[in-house]
């Protein structure tokens, strides 16, 4: 393979500490956000949603809102262009929110069943709101509980090696407990916003997305047009874990912009985006253990359960997150689904992962307690050589060394094992700990690289920066591979007409990204013949993974981590503050510290959210949510978040082409089951439901166990 | 008769007058973004339930999105494209920039104008939730790292960037920078206080 | 939201004619709970007459009068006064419990004083509320109420006052001074809130069209001794599941004074005029806090999901007067 990048050692920016790029625009508000870039003629579209969980549009009472000041058009299913359908998306078959004001059914409260555009905001919201939509209500069914009887499991979503049932007869130690997670919300700061208009026959969208050809190519397909005749871009993006996709606000802004012939805006305002940009499916989880009396595992049973919509099916796959962890004679993995009158989830940053990890991590802590054994020994015991689902090799795993590292540094070895024997004042004090796991994957993706007249260089890729410092990564990168300085790099990202490129998801952008820039600069760097003028024009390589991806061996390729978290817990009014969580993580080569430490902190700052405060109610008798803003789905503000510290211990494989894994997701593994762990450690109490509020740990006490 | 639902009116805003007539119904927060092309202050939530659009009014941090335009007339804004001398970032931008004290950036210049605010507000002596002892006469609290965390709690970031953003803070307050990470092992903590062990913290 | 007018008045009197009786028209203040619920829909008045530069932005203390707040002085000033922080440090505490210094520095104390509920079916026009819309029933009682009243609440409405700073002024005795198209006028704050019953629509007993001019308190030299503490799902910026404002005299081993009010239990700001009543005269210790609190809270109706109020504002009544009994003996 020609593709291996410079070592560590030949590297100059990677590696080193870099402020972002774009930090100045940032700090300064210059940066623009996709519903901040002015158009003369701009005609703002505001989004009716469905009241009704389950039923048809009766009617959309139009006229009187055409009336009102500055209304341009209300759109609906009696009058919308028809989008094409029938067309299959990336992941599979699209989800068919995505096919607005087509049909008459609604499927969940949410559903948008109109668009009114007006020549200013306030008129355009007045007006949404003034218009009166009736429905036929039918019977809905919302309720998500453990044993639906629609609860199914999906193909390819179950795994099982050995005998499981006759290990579990055979262990001297058996933990078998049930676990939930309530829905979570992406809850990104910037609304999802697009502006859409036609110039010149091409469809242009600014919009905040985390993939701008993702979404051009989508757009194409649903106004039936040619790839070429979309253009999507995303300069700054606030923030997406996950709901940054194709949504109606898009598809929405093009078609209103096709009727009107004139640009138009649409931004979801807070309380839409709990409706629209999907969520994090609530889980029911039982975890199995079987040990021997040392701690080894004999037997791992790990059964998640999940909803999804009526019209679109998407799994929360959690009970995958445990299938590069551990040792076993048997393992059984399963998620399951119900399909409910809601809208449907999506991937929510360590989707899978961030639920199962609560579990089955969790569950290891229940088992070291029942075993007797410290919870990291128990770990060290059960440390697999291969893949204990697949046989394959691992490309790299520092999982204990993560455990080493953050036990020295956390302190872990003073730790007094007996729950609820630390006070100070009104305070009980505990330590939990917790491992972490995130695929490492990757993309085709291409890239161009340019190098100017005037000695500069610049990059294209349709690469997306939506908070991982990723443009500032990818710049430090093709920096290297030139053999230059970041300050002569030009990072152009977030474009379609850059061509084809894996979208921010799945820890998996900036390694596939960095790959196709890595390729296309190498090849440039062998075309500059010193001392030789370059043409007006510039030389420009091209590059495209496909093939070097589709050639990369199969290995397991993980990102591993420790996470440990110290927890304070006042019983009498419920409250637990985290005082403090430390983050040791094995993923590859790191491209930026400073960047880098922020991601792997962030996302312990959610797992941290995760295992206190979040959760999204859902009111049976509507279907809709309770308090759907974020007063009422509170995610953790400055003073819940104390000193986090996150490092890494080195993590080479000299065999892989890139040598990165992805950060933006592993942070958020294991770090709720830490909390949780360390909130037993603290008052004796399992917290097996979360988030961890007030009135559980109030209600908790007076023995009853498992809160 | 039916009242006006609309004004021309004057706001002083970065110190610059800006005439424009107003649908009575926009907040300060549109009249800046889509009316001034001041897009620096983000709409987060426009409820007051996350900080995105914070702005100085007469001085004072405020939430744009619950000001209405027509009642901000007569005082003195200041956006976040307003808080630099000129070439010259605030040093709270400064520190946000080299701390990395942001991800996406939205939340970032309500998080910068809640900062400035919150180092003159703690100058000024005001105590916050989480002093021991509000009383007058116990003097002013120092600025700890759960003194900024409680302070700035109002600017939500959904990154989780927070960590970073208290450094920051704390760096342009000239308050003790708590302890950058990789500074060495961290410490139990043995505070009274459940809200923050941060033994790193200034101790007064 | 729908068109409006806008006015900006003043001085007092200009003021309550401004509003002339309207009852569609609302006087605006810092706007933080109003301007909200008029984007919620909840709100929708077709004129509002700004309060903010009338003249009453004035904080007043005297050892022989106490202290008179008047009705614009925002929460940031309030909480930062030094004789409020000193006099009434429970006070200050419950102010700075409440939302964001954002707003904080906008909202006023009149405002703070008639703000609205915020329970999750209120502000939410899609669904019914006998609050917002007489009649059409209280989906809470058999939905999401964890976070609802467990004291003087209906089959109405269960929806508890958000206010940490008026469970503050409900335990300090504070008086509402306001004015009206029939000359100004006091009224206790206790009495302020109505009783939820059949009419949750109905919150205060000012008269029509009055305005809040000025919140008084008597000078109390219990409330020296006092504090404030606020339980809630986030470390900050979030509304009480449970509050307590305390200010306790005790001499020797005898409680001579006392002040108790609880907060995010009831419709309105609860006064623990029970408990307050067995704890006077009373032994200073946990046991006898605690028999207060149980006797208080034997009224409690607590609904499937929030019967932890009721042991949480025990432990807190415990705790509190704990604290406090401690600081006076020193």
């Amino acid at each position: 393979m020609t593709t291996t990048t410079p070592t560590a050692a030949a590297s100059r920016a990677v590696g080193t500490a870099h402020t972002r790029v774009e930090g100045l625009a940032k700090v300064t508000g210059a940066a623009r956000y996709a519903g901040e870039v002015p158009h003369p003629e701009l005609a703002h579209g505001w989004l009716v949603l469905a009241t009704v969980a389950r039923g048809r549009v009766r009617s959309v009472e139009e006229a009187p809102v055409l009336d009102m000041p500055g209304v341009l058009a209300v759109l609906h299913h009696g009058n919308a262009p028809r989008l094409e359908a029938g067309y299959m998306g990336v992941f599979g078959p699209p989800d068919p929110v995505l096919q607005l004001f087509q049909h008459d059914r609604v499927p969940y409260v949410g559903w948008p069943v109109a668009l009114v555009v007006a020549e200013t905001p306030e008129q355009a919201r007045e007006a949404a709101e003034t218009l009166t939509v009736r429905y036929d209500a039918e019977p809905h069914d919302v309720a998500f509980f453990a044993g639906h009887s629609g609860m199914y499991t999906p193909e390819g979503a179950e795994e099982s090696r050995g005998d499981l049932e006759s290990e579990l007869a055979s262990s001297a130690v058996v933990v078998d407990a049930e676990y939930t997670t309530p829905e979570e919300h992406h809850s990104s700061m910037e609304p999802h916003a697009a502006i859409a208009r036609w110039d010149g026959g091409r469809l242009e969208v600014v919009d905040s997305n985390q993939g701008s050809r993702f979404v051009a190519d989508e757009l194409a397909k649903l106004f039936s047009l040619d790839a070429e005749s979309v253009r999507v871009r995303s300069e700054h993006v606030g923030g997406g874990f996950g709901s940054k996709g194709t949504r109606p606000h898009q598809v929405s802004a093009a078609m209103a912009a096709t009727v009107l012939h004139r640009p138009v805006r649409v931004v979801l305002t807070r309380r839409q985006m709990f409706a629209l940009v999907g969520y994090r499916s609530p889980t029911v989880q039982r975890v199995r253990l079987g040990a021997d009396h040392d701690g080894r595992l004999r037997a791992v049973d790990h059964v998640s359960e999940c909803l999804t919509s009526t019209v679109h099916e998407f799994v929360e796959r959690a009970a995958d997150f445990g299938h590069p962890l551990y040792d076993a004679n048997a393992h059984h993995t399963a998620s399951r689904v119900v399909r409910l009158d809601v809208p449907t989830p999506t991937w929510m940053r360590a989707p899978g992962e961030a639920p199962g990890s609560f579990a089955l991590e969790s569950a290891l802590d229940e088992l070291a307690e029942k075993c007797g054994i410290d919870p990291i020994e128990l770990r060290v015991r059960n440390e697999p050589s291969v893949g204990p689902l697949t046989g394959l090799p691992f490309s790299s795993r520092n999982l204990l060394a993560c455990f080493e590292e953050g036990a020295r540094r956390f302190g872990w070895a003073d730790r007094d094992p007996r729950p609820g024997v630390r006070r100070e004042g009104r305070w009980l004090l505990g330590t939990g700990t917790a491992a972490s796991a995130f695929p490492t994957l990757s993309a085709p993706s291409t890239a161009a690289v340019t190098a100017e007249a005037d000695g500069t260089f610049t990059v294209r890729i349709t690469a997306a920066d939506i908070g991982t410092g990723s443009r500032t990564a990818l710049t430090q990168i093709a920096a290297d591979a030139l053999g230059t300085t970041p300050g002569r790099i030009r990072m152009r990202i977030a474009d379609s007409d850059f061509g084809a490129a894996i979208m921010a998801g799945g820890s998996m952008g900036t390694r596939s990204w960095a790959w196709a820039i890595t390729v296309a600069a190498r090849a440039l760097r062998e075309r500059l013949v010193p001392g030789v003028a370059l043409p007006p024009e510039g030389i420009t390589e091209r590059s495209d993974t496909s093939a070097a991806v589709g050639a990369l061996t199969e290995k397991e390729r993980h990102a591993f981590g420790a996470q440990f978290a110290e927890v304070a817990v006042d019983v009498g009014t419920g409250e637990v503050r985290v005082r403090r969580m430390l983050g040791i993580f094995a993923a590859g080569r790191i491209v930026n510290p400073l960047t880098a430490r922020g991601q792997f902190v962030g996302g312990m700052t959610w797992g941290l959210s995760m295992a206190l405060h979040e959760e999204a109610t859902r009111d049976q008798a509507s279907g809709g949510h309770v308090g759907a803003d974020l007063a009422g789905y509170h995610f953790a503000a400055h003073a819940d978040v104390p000193a986090i510290e996150a490092d890494w211990v080195d993590d080479p494989d000299p065999d892989d082409p890139v040598g990165i894994k992805g950060i933006g997701e592993i942070g958020v593994v294991g770090a709720a089951a830490a909390v949780a762990n360390a909130v037993w450690h603290a008052t004796g109490v399992r917290h097996r439901n979360l988030p961890i509020r007030p009135d559980r740990v109030l209600n908790a006490v007076g023995g009853a166990d498992g809160a | 008769m039916a009242p006006s639902t609309s004004s021309a009116i004057t706001l002083n805003i970065n110190n610059k007058k800006y005439t424009l007539p107003v649908d009575h119904r926009t907040t300060l927060l549109d009249a800046l973004r889509e009316q001034l092309d001041l897009t620096g202050t983000k709409k987060g939530c426009d409820q007051g339930q996350c900080g995105a659009c914070t702005v100085l009014v007469d001085g004072r941090r405020a939430v744009s999105c619950l000001q209405l335009a027509v009642a901000a007339e007569g005082r003195e804004i200041t956006t976040i494209e307003g808080v630099a001398d000129g070439e010259r970032l605030h040093p709270v931008q400064q520190a946000f920039l080299d701390l990395d004290g942001y991800q996406c950036g939205y939340c970032t210049p309500g998080q910068i104008c809640s900062a400035i605010a919150v180092i003159e507000e703690h100058a000024a002596g005001w105590p916050s939730a989480v002093t021991d002892d509000v009383r007058s006469e116990a003097g002013p609290p120092p600025l700890t790292a759960e003194e900024i965390r409680e302070r700035m709690s109002g600017n939500l970031c959904r990154c989780g960037a927070y960590v970073s953003i208290v450094q920051a803070v704390a760096r342009a307050a000239g308050a003790q920078v708590p302890a950058e990470p990789d500074s060495g092992p961290p410490r139990s903590g043995a505070q009274g206080s459940g809200t923050g062990s941060d033994t790193e913290e200034v101790a007064a | 939201m729908k068109e409006f007018g806008y006015d900006r008045a003043h001085d007092v009197q200009g003021a309550v004619a401004l509003l002339g009786g309207d009852p569609e028209a609302r006087f605006l203040g810092g706007g933080t709970n109003l301007v909200d619920l008029m984007k919620a829909g909840v709100e929708r008045p077709t004129r509002l007459v700004d309060v903010r530069e009338l003249p009453l932005g004035r904080i007043e203390f005297s050892p022989e009068d106490g202290l008179r707040i008047g009705a614009t002085v925002t929460n940031s000033e309030l909480a930062a006064h030094p004789e409020v922080r000193r006099h009434y440090p429970a006070l200050a505490q419950a102010v700075l419990a409440g939302a964001s210094g954002q707003l904080r520095n906008m909202a006023t104390v009149g405002g703070n004083l008639l703000q609205r509920t915020r329970c999750g079916y209120f502000t939410d026009l899609t669904k019914p509320c006998n609050k917002r819309t007489p009649g059409s029933g209280c989906p809470a009682i058999e939905g999401e109420h964890h976070n609802h009243a467990v004291l003087g609440a209906s089959e109405h409405c269960v929806a508890t006052h958000p206010s940490d700073m008026a469970v503050a002024l409900t335990a300090l005795d504070a008086v509402v001074a306001y004015e009206s198209a029939d000359g100004p006028g006091e009224l206790p704050l206790s009495d302020l809130y109505l009783p939820v019953g059949d009419t949750p629509h109905l919150e205060t007993a000012l008269p029509a069209g009055a305005l809040i001019t000025a919140v008084t308190l008597p000078a109390a030299p219990v409330a020296a001794t006092s504090r404030y503490r606020k339980v809630r799902e986030r470390a900050s910026y979030a509304f009480a599941i449970g509050s307590v404002a305390a200010a306790l005299d005790v001499q020797g081993d005898v409680v001579r004074d006392v002040r108790l009010a609880f907060g995010a239990v009831a419709s309105r700001p609860w006064r623990a005029t029970t408990a307050e009543r067995l704890l006077t005269g009373g032994p200073v210790s946990a046991e006898a806090f605690a028999a207060a609190a149980d006797a208080e809270l034997a009224a409690a109706r607590p609904l499937p999901h929030n019967g932890y109020k009721v042991t949480l504002m025990r432990n807190l009544v415990v705790a509190v007067l704990t604290e406090l009994a401690e600081e006076a003996a020193r």
